[in-house]
């Protein structure tokens, strides 16, 4: 592990947070927010082709840039601290990471080129209303005839599902239990047998879709009943990006509210004089930093140590997700009643770090994988 | 001159002088003439002059050839620097040579009971008399003071200007009727510390270190050198493997040295105890200890990993970034989350210490030691002002005593004498 950044990671590090600045300022959310698609179309573009963000992590020979999750890591980190609205999550983390890690090499051939140029929208349904984050928790089920699949069920959670035009699927055999019988699947959203219906979510600038599968048609990824061990590392490794953006998220509140409080003047001197504050405020920088940690190591583990992965993403993914809340909570409080109103920015932030704290799989849930991971 | 030229030369220096025969005395002053001891410090005074890092290429061979090197206590590590930086030639002439060899040990007197957080409130005072001043107050928290021959003490010679400016910096004698050493007993059971009392005892005029009225800069010096030989009080319990009458002596040395800080891996909470402990109690299948065991080890890696940032931005040369000034915090949370979990995972039997207790004692003693972690070095609310007003870039909270004379500064209420 290296424990630093190189100077090509920090110079990629630069350039999307200019671009973030330039065309995804905190109004933009609050815009994007309102809207049922939940993303800007022009900047999806722009940020495709000019910058091939959505190719960073998948392999060259799938049309992407061949890079790794530090790379990942570094994008999420800048797209967090912008609370950048877009299926970016959806689609490279989630969609590809799944294809990748339960595809054929003609399937990869076929489906990841369209993700990396940005020109796919994909997603993946994993959890289902029981709001379950693993391989035993998914009832949707999967029949063969005739050499056709066929799903049927429903799934929940699914982010950005109703913008994706490609659905990856996670389904079980009829009549199979627990990891056994596990399968992906791939289809067009607008196949027949698909319905789609957007949630009333906590955290608006973070979009998610309720699926119906009546018999709907879908192609197999990989082999029938073989997709425990993919679900299980595409999870660990979607828990290990989604600590990268919530570290992101979590700095940017820090910045934000440590400038508030140096402003901010009661009693005759700036709020951020008085130790109360200041404690509050150094104990928000002792978890943002472990927060930080977590997610690069993790990031580092993802590209070169997947022994230590199950571990060290449910590590992350729980300290993250602690860590932001709790940031966001003394956020609000430092910013006083100006802190409760919606015109102040904080409780974006704040309903993101809700969101990402049972989104994967709370922190209770991925402690008791730790422990688990660590022989207890 | 390069790392192989200083290589060489200490390579054949140590061939045809070390000789762990000798007593400890006669190696030592071997170091002081040919000043291999210590290699970064002036030639004039003991040294070499070399840069820290040839510096760190003689303690290789020293450690390659397995011969003892200079004392490690506060001599060596915080009055000979001070010293150096801060002394008169006559001090460092005085002084220095028996630091060196390790005749005479030195002890800290600047932490007092009415003034811990706030050193520079200290109210021990220094009444200049003839050449002499004379010292009456009381110091403690003083490792090694029953041992040492001088103190490294800060005194107020002037009560008429603001308290950082009356203060001066002595280096004083120990063996003399008016200073009174006693241990300091701890909450742990140890007496790790000494309390030490000055009545009428005296020192002289040149044994100020620095300009008097200047101590506080002088102390700064101190302190930057002890956060700096922080981690190595890990490394200093090590003496040269083998035998022979210098390497005997040494050991004997540092047995004596580390004698007080044998409590020191339980006062850290002993997290390296924590699965085997809750696997022997049968306490592993409680899903709630699952839960603290998990938080814990999370907490102890995650800030493992934030030290190896910091470090891996110092050896790239890097600005430090904000995650090298946490580690004294996350210690202390890390140490009471641990005392906490090991509670819940040894249940009654916490109840008991010593040869009744569970692991021969180790976890009373845990529990009863981890309190000096967010305290010792500087409280956590103190590193917490650091943090937030260094790091955050926080505005300071407006001091009322800074430019006010020490006399007219509201007084401790709440000291214990």
């Amino acid at each position: 592990m290296r424990f630093s950044f190189s100077e090509e990671q920090e110079e990629l590090r630069r350039v999307v947070r200019r671009f973030l600045d330039t065309t995804s300022p905190i109004g933009e959310a609050r815009r994007l927010m309102e809207t049922s698609e939940g993303y800007e179309p022009a900047v999806w573009k722009q940020l495709s082709q000019e910058l091939a963000l959505p190719g960073v992590q998948i392999p060259e020979a799938y049309g992407g840039q061949g890079f790794g999750f530090v790379e990942l890591g570094v994008v999420l980190e800048e797209m967090g601290r912008a609370l950048y609205c877009g299926p970016y999550f959806a689609s490279v983390v989630m969609a590809a990471n799944a294809i990748l890690n339960a595809g054929s090499d003609a399937q990869k051939q076929a489906l990841l080129p369209g993700i990396a140029a940005g020109e796919t929208l994909a997603t993946l349904a994993i959890a289902e209303p029981n709001g379950g984050w693993d391989a035993s928790s998914v009832a949707l089920e999967a029949r063969c005839s005739g050499g056709a699949w066929r799903l049927s069920g429903e799934k929940s959670f699914v982010i950005d599902g109703c913008a994706a035009d490609l659905l990856v699927v996670v389904a079980r055999a009829p009549g199979s239990r627990g990891s056994d019988g596990i399968s992906f699947f791939s289809l067009r959203a607008s196949a027949d047998g698909v319905t789609r219906r957007p949630l009333d979510v906590l955290d608006p600038t973070r979009k998610l879709a309720k699926l119906g599968f009546d018999g709907a048609r879908a192609e197999l990824l990989g082999e029938a009943g073989a997709g425990a061990a993919a679900l299980s590392r595409t999870l660990e490794q979607a828990a290990v990006a989604l600590t990268s953006e919530m570290a992101g998220s979590a700095q940017r509140l820090l910045e934000l509210t440590v400038d508030y409080a140096k402003a901010r003047v009661q009693f005759g001197r700036p709020i951020g004089s008085f130790q109360a504050i200041k404690h509050k405020c150094a104990d928000m920088l002792l978890l943002l930093e472990l927060a930080r940690s977590s997610a690069y190591y993790a990031a580092e583990a993802a590209d070169q140590a997947p022994d230590e992965l199950p571990a060290v993403a449910s590590l992350a993914k729980a300290q993250g997700s602690d860590a932001f809340l709790h940031i966001a909570a003394e956020s609000i409080q430092i910013h006083g009643g100006l802190g409760f109103t919606w015109e102040q920015d904080v409780h974006l932030y704040f309903k993101r770090a809700k969101a990402s704290e049972v989104f994967l799989g709370d922190p209770i849930f991925h402690r008791e994988r730790l422990a688990q991971a660590w022989g207890l | 001159m390069d790392a192989e030229d200083v290589r060489r030369e200490v390579r054949a220096w140590l061939d045809a002088n070390w000789d762990p025969e000798l007593s400890l005395a006669e190696w030592r002053n071997r170091l002081a003439d040919s000043g291999w001891g210590c290699p970064t410090w002036p030639v004039q005074w003991l040294g070499r002059g070399l840069p820290v890092a040839l510096g760190d290429v003689v303690a290789e061979e020293f450690e390659r050839a397995g011969a003892v090197g200079t004392p490690s206590g506060g001599g060596m590590t915080l009055a000979a620097p001070t010293i150096l930086e801060h002394g008169s030639d006559d001090l460092k002439r005085r002084l220095l040579r028996p630091i060196v060899t390790g005749e005479d040990s030195w002890c800290q007197l600047f932490s007092e009971p009415g003034s811990g957080s706030d050193l520079a409130g200290l109210t021990t005072r220094a009444e200049l008399d003839g050449d002499e001043y004379v010292v009456n107050g009381q110091k403690l928290w003083s490792t090694s003071a029953h041992h040492a021959r001088y103190g490294m003490l800060l005194a107020r010679t002037n009560w008429d200007v603001p308290k950082h400016r009356g203060i001066s910096y002595f280096a004083i004698e120990m063996h003399q009727p008016g200073v009174v050493v006693r241990p300091l007993r701890q909450m742990n059971g140890y007496a790790s510390f000494n309390e030490v009392f000055f009545n009428d005892a005296r020192v002289h005029a040149a044994n100020a270190i620095g300009e008097v009225g200047n101590g506080w800069t002088v102390a700064l010096a101190t302190l930057a050198h002890e956060r700096r030989s922080f981690d190595a009080i890990q490394s200093r319990g090590r003496s040269p493997k083998g035998g022979g009458r210098a390497i005997d002596e040494n050991r004997a040395e540092i047995a004596e040295l580390m004698e007080p800080y044998k409590w020191y891996p339980q006062r850290a909470g002993r997290v390296d105890l924590i699965v085997e402990r809750a696997k022997a109690t049968g306490k592993d299948k409680d899903p709630v200890v699952r839960q603290a065991i998990a938080a814990l080890l999370s907490l102890a890696r995650a800030a493992e990993w934030t030290g190896r940032r910091a470090k891996a931005a110092r050896v790239l040369g890097r600005p430090p970034g904000p995650e090298g000034s946490l580690g004294k915090l996350y210690s202390s949370q890390i140490a009471r989350a641990a005392a906490h979990v090991h509670t819940l995972i040894t249940g009654s039997d916490a109840l008991l210490k010593g040869a009744d207790g569970p692991l021969e004692g180790i976890i009373a003693e845990i529990l009863l030691s981890v309190p000096a972690v967010s305290i010792a070095g500087g409280t956590d609310e103190i590193q917490r002002n650091i943090v937030s007003e260094r790091v955050l870039g926080m505005p300071k909270d407006p001091l009322i005593d800074a430019e006010r004379a020490f006399r007219d500064v509201p007084k401790n209420l709440a000291s214990k004498r």
